[in-house]
């Protein structure tokens, strides 16, 4: 499971999609699991009417969390050491995501990488960095 | 969000793994975690931010007998409507980063407590949303034992209208 950091190379890239065609009941399960009930989340009424979006979207958190699958499928489990990102564009129902890990260098048995999350446009929404124990 | 007690549970990771469609069996399966590298069952990187559930006070859920700005028969259940729109994101402005540190990977048997430090706050022009006001907080997880198992940074945005499309 675990990389290894004699085959890794400076410029590797590693692509996972996370979700083809994100559907509003995926973002009502993040909303109950993580606590976070923000109606512009899953309140189309109160997100069209009131905060003036033209639908719901996604949390961030969700976006980051399905990252971090990506993520924890290529370094292995409980080898993450660091995991950080910027939310660049909002994510909609409907949006088909893939993500893209590529490494940047591995010293002392970390590797450092650089981690992108696309839409079906190609537009970024998630920009970010990632640090993981390599054998 | 500042917690006292985050008490770390199987249910919960299993639910929070499915709501990010993640299927590993490290995150439900005792007999299968048992004999990955971590030895038992762990939590998923971002499972953090679900201590939010053990903040008595936060603001975003619904609590009994409390006003809610979400909808109902009305598009909010605020009768003074929240801001003019303000915050981008109906009342909890946008999530604009997100930052973790691992010192311990968690799992179910951890209990954690959350404390909350303010960190710097600034301003941007922004051209699809007015003016971005960004606000940091850095947030410290230690467990049972005291040892520090998870340092989190978030910086929140609250623009002067909603995103542009």
């Amino acid at each position: 499971m675990a990389l290894s950091a004699s085959n890794l190379n400076a410029g590797d890239t590693y692509t996972e999609s996370l979700v083809e065609d994100l559907k509003r009941t995926q973002i009502v399960m993040y909303a109950g699991a993580s606590g976070d009930y923000n109606p512009v989340h899953t309140d189309e009424k109160f997100t069209k009417e009131l905060a003036g979006y033209p639908s719901v979207f996604a949390h961030g958190m969700l976006t980051m969390g399905m990252t971090g699958t990506m993520l924890t499928n290529y370094v292995g489990d409980g080898r993450l050491t660091k995991f950080g990102v910027r939310f660049t564009s909002q994510v909609w129902p409907g949006d088909s995501l893939n993500a893209t890990a590529t490494v940047e260098d591995v010293t002392d048995g970390i590797v450092n990488l650089k981690v992108e999350t696309t839409n079906q446009d190609g537009t970024v929404v998630l920009s970010g960095y990632a640090a993981a124990r390599v054998d | 969000m500042a917690v006292d007690k985050f008490p770390v549970e199987g249910s919960h990771i299993m639910m929070f793994a499915r709501s990010v469609g993640d299927d590993n069996q490290i995150y439900y399966d005792d007999e299968y975690a048992k004999g990955t590298e971590p030895g038992g069952v762990i939590a998923p990187p971002t499972f953090a931010q679900s201590s939010a559930q053990f903040d008595p006070d936060y603001f975003l859920r619904p609590k009994p007998g409390a006003d809610w700005f979400g909808s109902g028969k009305e598009a909010t259940g605020i009768k003074k409507e929240p801001g003019s729109g303000g915050g981008g994101g109906g009342g909890g402005g946008l999530h604009a980063e997100q930052h973790f540190e691992y010192h311990r990977h968690i799992g179910p048997g951890d209990v954690l407590t959350a404390t909350v430090k303010q960190g710097e706050g600034w301003e941007k022009e922004g051209k699809r949303s007015g003016k971005l006001i960004f606000s940091e907080t850095i947030t410290e997880y230690h467990d049972q034992n005291g040892e520090l198992v998870i340092t989190a940074r978030g910086v929140g945005v609250r623009t002067e209208r909603p995103v542009d499309q």
